[in-house]
């Protein structure tokens, strides 16, 4: 280093520095992406205003009662098969940990034949039942012609509630085993039982782990009911669906079926925040540790 | 048994696969006591321990507290296991400290402490609530009592777990290495703690590496190495003047 650049007047120019302006660096990459994007929405916008659509038909329907009326039962069957869903995987899941062979055999039998067919053929295997059995019951008790209770909704329900049970018992599981083992012996120190054990101490901790997938299931179920359609369950797409054969606008109707799905879709991930919220009480988020 | 005998293990045996963690082992605990166990890494304290609360199942021998036989029911000639109820119903009278402290972390503080009196004494929540609040004030948390765990130091979580056991009331407190996670400027206030419970009259066995601790409170010192009691007597005596070689030699380390 030479004596000049030391001297006080030259020091005080390279210090000078610390008065100019400072400038971000420029995301060229982003400018370019976000160009990109936009002509390629532009492009999509255009496409949809002078293709063949009557958006008239669009507005007409949106609010139909026939429409809302399957969006209803789109969404009853939604809750009712989730419900059987989350029970039967609750109950599973705890048969599979339970350390007893024979309940966790069982729930293993269950996982592989629900996982293992798709569940469009489960549900015409629930509806058409009555082909194999004719009446249901216990003979001498009670029993009753197959057709009169295989209904539409009743075997929907029962198809896809079953179905998901085993997915849901995965998750659940998985769920169980993310609590640690001293919260098990902690739990049992102060004498709980087995089952005040699993509902105080360890599905409340379980849930953390649980809901984001559950919320997964949950929305995936809403698109899955759609499947009842063709077995005459009048969900909101079935329901579409009677219209555009009368009047012919098919994809007029798809993008009213479409625009529902979406708005029960964002409520229920709006729903799911405020879920993860309560159960990560008490836990330091991952996001304010990042 | 004596009435002031608390706790007496008879020939506890414990093996995990091939390998035994506990041959024979014998203790005798009378009732306000303070037992220390000390011993190296692996010699099976923390299994004895687990095998006083069923938390283990033991292969051999037996242990009463409080005059009833632990996990059993003699019926003839017969040890009948006990249902899980039962099982559950003998844990109740008996308290637990571990070393990773395990608060249920979704409960604050407080709550952590009326658990087990709401939910497996069936005491009303109001009662179990002032009498939580209590506890905590006694070790030193009144002011943190809705606070979560992750939001105590590794001390004050162990102060809470110390107040969730005293608050089943239990007979006995069995304390497994309750400073070993802390750091060391945290490890005198729950020593502190554990000095004033034993000071009201609480039975402990307390397994620990704390000499210290052991020779200021502790009324006898069992010394284990592989699975087997090598040495147990007044804590002065074991501590000071070890009749056994492996004794003097591990306390030598310790205090090295
Ligand atoms: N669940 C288990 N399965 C297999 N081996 C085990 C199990 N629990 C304990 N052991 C073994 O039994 C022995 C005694 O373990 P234990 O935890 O009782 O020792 P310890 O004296 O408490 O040791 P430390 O001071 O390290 O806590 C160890 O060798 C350990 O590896
Ligand atoms: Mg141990």
């Amino acid at each position: 280093m030479s004596t000049a650049e030391t001297s006080p007047t030259t020091l005080e120019q390279k210090y000078e520095i610390a008065h100019l302006k400072l400038v971000p660096k420029r995301h060229i990459g982003r400018t370019v992406a976000a160009g990109i994007v936009l002509l390629l929405l532009a492009a999509l916008i255009r496409a949809f205003s002078v293709g063949q659509i009557e958006w008239s038909y669009v507005s007409d329907f949106l609010f139909a009662p026939v429409i809302l009326q399957g969006l209803v039962n789109t969404l009853v069957m939604t809750v009712a098969a989730m419900a059987i869903g989350i029970v039967l995987g609750v109950v599973v899941a705890i048969m599979r940990i339970s350390g007893n062979p024979v309940l966790s055999w069982i729930a293993i039998g269950y996982l592989w034949l629900f996982r293992g067919a798709p569940a469009l053929l489960q549900l015409m295997i629930w509806f058409n039942l009555a082909l194999i059995f004719p009446t249901l019951g216990i003979p001498g008790l009670f029993e009753f012609r197959t057709v009169d209770v295989m209904t539409p909704f009743v075997a929907a329900m029962l198809g896809l509630g079953i179905q998901q049970g085993a997915y849901t018992s995965e998750v659940v599981r998985s769920g169980l085993l993310s609590v640690d083992a001293g919260q098990y012996e902690a739990a049992r120190t102060i004498g709980m039982t087995q089952m005040k054990m699993l509902r105080r101490i360890v599905l409340p901790q379980a849930m953390r782990v649980m809901v984001p997938p559950v919320g997964n299931e949950v929305i995936g179920m809403v698109k899955l009911t759609s499947l009842a359609s063709v077995i005459q369950f009048s969900e909101i797409l079935h329901n579409a669906q009677v219209i555009y054969y009368a009047n012919t606008r098919v994809l007029e109707l798809l993008l009213v079926a479409s625009f529902w799905y979406l708005v029960v879709v964002s409520v229920l991930s709006v729903i799911q925040q405020r879920i993860e919220r309560y159960y990560g009480r008490g836990s330091k988020s991952i996001r304010a540790s990042m | 048994m004596t009435k002031d005998i608390l706790v007496k293990a008879i020939d506890v045996t414990k093996s995990f696969e091939a390998f035994k963690a506990l041959d024979k082992v014998g203790m005798e605990v009378k009732r306000g006591e303070v037992a220390c166990i000390i011993g190296p890494s692996g010699s099976g304290k923390s299994t004895f321990l687990r095998c006083i609360n069923l938390l283990e199942r033991m292969d051999e021998g037996a242990i009463w507290v409080n005059d009833e036989l632990m996990g059993y029911r003699r019926d003839g000639n017969n040890l009948h296991e006990l249902s899980d109820k039962e099982i559950s119903r003998q844990r109740r009278r008996i308290g637990m400290v571990f070393q990773r402290f395990n608060l249920f972390p979704h409960l604050t503080a407080v709550e952590n402490v009326m658990e087990g009196p709401i939910q497996v004494l069936g005491h009303p929540a109001a009662k179990a609530r002032e009498e939580a609040l209590a506890l905590l004030a006694r070790v030193g948390l009144g002011d943190k009592a809705n606070h979560y765990p992750s939001e105590l130091s590794g001390g004050q979580q162990q102060r809470v777990a110390i107040a969730r056991a005293m608050g089943m009331q239990p007979d006995l407190i069995l304390f497994d290495e309750p400073t070993s996670a802390l750091d060391p400027e945290l490890v005198s206030e729950v020593l502190d703690v554990m000095k004033d419970l034993a000071a009201s009259g609480m039975t402990m066995i307390v397994v620990t590496h704390e000499l210290g601790f052991a020779r200021n409170v502790a009324n006898t010192v069992t010394f284990m190495e592989a699975g087997k009691v090598v040495e147990t007597g007044p804590a002065s005596e074991v501590l000071t003047a070890p009749k056994s070689a492996r004794t003097a030699e591990f306390i030598r380390a310790v205090h090295a």
